[in-house]
């Protein structure tokens, strides 16, 4: 058994380790030895842990039972998930999170003695306090992340879900959260801690379901965020430094993430959150265009087209991930560097389900990450290139959103794509993309549609080279 | 007087928020997912929480009500540390650069 005082300095020793691992990330040369820094900073916390109680009784056993059931789980998952379900791991694992703290939370007010908070009907306000926030948030991630997990997963449609009086319930609930805790706080009652976390995993669920599919890097950025804030609360109930550190980081994480996705989009974060952007009723304007000619090419023509390039971006968006077409993409793209044509990645900041979502993808499929460039360093570049090679991207192009102040989208910062001499778009249909808007880029000049699944148009592209 | 204690977590708890902030508008957005993945593998450490809770009952009666909440919360949080650790560990080293004799 260590005193109180040794087990706060390496709990503190393992919140500087968690701050190292985050700071690896601003490059990819560090990121691994700051995943490595988290990991020692995560087995102090454990074993300081374990020290600290010094109690190696029969419970301790049945501690490194479940320690091991959740690792195995997680391992496997780790090593089975294909990285275009990142998205929906991620936010699985932030519905765990949350559950985590709702749990911490509810052994604290059932058995208040073994964390030194009073005893149960007489817990020290402050730290009920604490602890209500910790399973408020915690449960509202946790409900919260479920959704965004089944309308990621595609279980539950992507389509925003609404209905009347929808911000009134909601505001309601918000009200009736602040009123439980108060009299919780007041009457110590068990019942009210039960209908408070009732309520919060409601407002979990209502919160998510109006926001649309295309909204998702904002939500769970936004999820993120909370479990950050969940793990903060508990921290302050346990006095931990270690989670209340780690809790303000991830806190403070996802709301930036949320910040540079709400930007991406250039729509306010209330906005998102409100929900209800990327409905299915149609813009008035798509009846009209459809009638718009379009010239549309087969993988001879954008093979011929590319062949005579000297410089190719392309441009990935969600369809990629879909197609699982990365593969054969970096293909075609070694086919076009062996015949000496210059070839760099566009990357929008909201391409795909999650921020970084294609950076992974095309890392995967072995693209160096110094061919990959962001919207602000690469957008001067499509003036000067010949072929914009766009898969599975849409609305991240769209070109009204530069020129139509009536388009939903519009004061969106988007890929100029258009400047390049010629445009290959691969698509399935001239369907509108998420925002349920139709793109001009399909009726330009220089524009050739290339109409077929993502994989087998790059691979018969390949062929033809 | 004295101050209570409460005080210097509130301003550990401000301070990470500033820290977090730099930290993160510094990490590079070719990794935010990474980031993503690595930030819920941390926001785990409430695993600590978990295992006091799971290790409060006493020898005859290990699994009272508030235990059994501390060993699941256990394994919820084992799932993300090891998941979220091996799973940033996998695509972090997925990230090349270009090979020189290209």
């Amino acid at each position: 058994m260590i005193s109180a005082n040794l087990s706060a300095i390496f709990y503190l020793i393992s919140g500087v380790l968690f701050i190292l691992a985050l700071r690896g990330l601003s490059s990819p040369e560090t990121s691994r030895q700051g995943n490595f820094f988290g990991i020692i900073g995560m087995v102090i916390a454990i074993t300081v842990t374990f020290l600290s109680i010094g109690n190696f009784s029969s419970g301790f056993a049945y501690v490194l039972i479940f320690l091991l059931i959740g690792g195995l789980i997680g391992a496997f998952i780790a090593y089975k998930i294909p990285m275009t379900a990142m998205p929906e791991l991620v936010a699985g694992f932030h519905s765990l999170v949350g559950l985590a703290a709702v749990f911490v939370a509810i052994s604290a007010f059932l058995n208040p003695e073994a964390f030194n908070l009073g005893s149960p009907g007489y817990i020290k306000l402050g730290s009920l306090i604490e602890m209500s926030i910790g399973a408020v948030v915690g449960a509202i991630t946790f409900s919260g992340s479920i959704i965004a997990f089944l309308k990621l997963q595609g279980i539950m449609s992507g389509s925003p879900i609404t209905f009347k009086g929808q911000h009134l319930l909601n505001a309601l609930i918000l009200i009736s959260i602040l009123v439980v805790t108060y009299l919780l706080c007041s009457t110590q009652s068990s019942n009210l801690f039960w209908i408070l976390l009732a309520i919060s995993l409601l407002i979990g669920f209502l919160l998510i379901i109006p926001i649309g599919g295309a909204d998702m890097p904002v939500v769970i950025s936004m999820l993120n965020s909370y479990s950050g804030w969940a793990a903060a609360g508990i921290g302050f109930t346990l006095e931990n430094t270690a989670l209340i550190i780690t809790g303000a980081l991830v806190g403070s994480s996802g709301a930036i993430l949320s910040y540079i996705m709400c930007k991406g989009m250039n729509r306010s974060f209330f906005n998102v959150i409100l929900g209800g952007f990327g409905a299915t009723d149609q813009s008035p304007s798509s009846g009209s265009k459809e009638q718009k000619p379009v010239k549309s090419g087969n993988a001879e023509d954008a093979a011929f087209l590319m062949k005579n390039a000297s410089s190719v971006i392309i441009v990935p968006g969600y369809g990629m991930a879909v197609a699982q077409a990365q593969h054969a993409l970096r293909e075609m793209v070694d086919t076009l560097k062996k015949n000496d044509i210059k070839v760099s990645y566009a990357i929008h900041p909201v391409a795909g389900r999650m921020p970084g979502h294609m950076n992974v993808l095309l890392a995967e499929a072995n693209v160096p990450y110094d061919e990959v460039f962001e919207l602000e360093e690469i957008n001067n570049d499509f003036a000067n290139a010949d072929v914009a090679f766009v898969i599975g991207a849409n609305d991240v192009t769209n070109p009204a959103a530069k020129t139509d102040p009536q388009n939903p989208i519009y004061g969106m910062p988007v890929l100029d794509v258009e400047k390049c001499k010629s445009v290959l778009f691969v698509k399935r249909g001239l369907s509108p993309g998420y925002a349920g808007i139709d793109n001009d880029l399909f009726y330009k000049e220089n524009t050739l549609m290339l109409f077929a699944d993502a994989k087998k148009m790059t691979e018969n592209i390949t062929k033809n080279l | 007087m004295e101050i209570d204690p409460f005080i210097f977590r509130l301003s550990i708890f401000i301070l990470s928020i500033f820290i977090g902030y730099y930290v993160v508008w510094s990490v590079t957005p070719s990794l935010h997912t990474p980031l993503m993945s690595v930030t819920n593998a941390i926001s785990s450490v409430i695993i600590v929480g978990a295992i006091i809770a799971g290790l409060a009952g006493n020898s005859e009666n290990i699994f009272n009500t508030s235990s059994v909440f501390g060993f699941l919360a256990i394994s919820l949080a084992a799932i993300n540390i090891f998941g979220g650790f091996l799973v940033t560990q996998r695509m972090l080293a997925m990230y090349k650069k270009k090979r020189k004799d290209k």
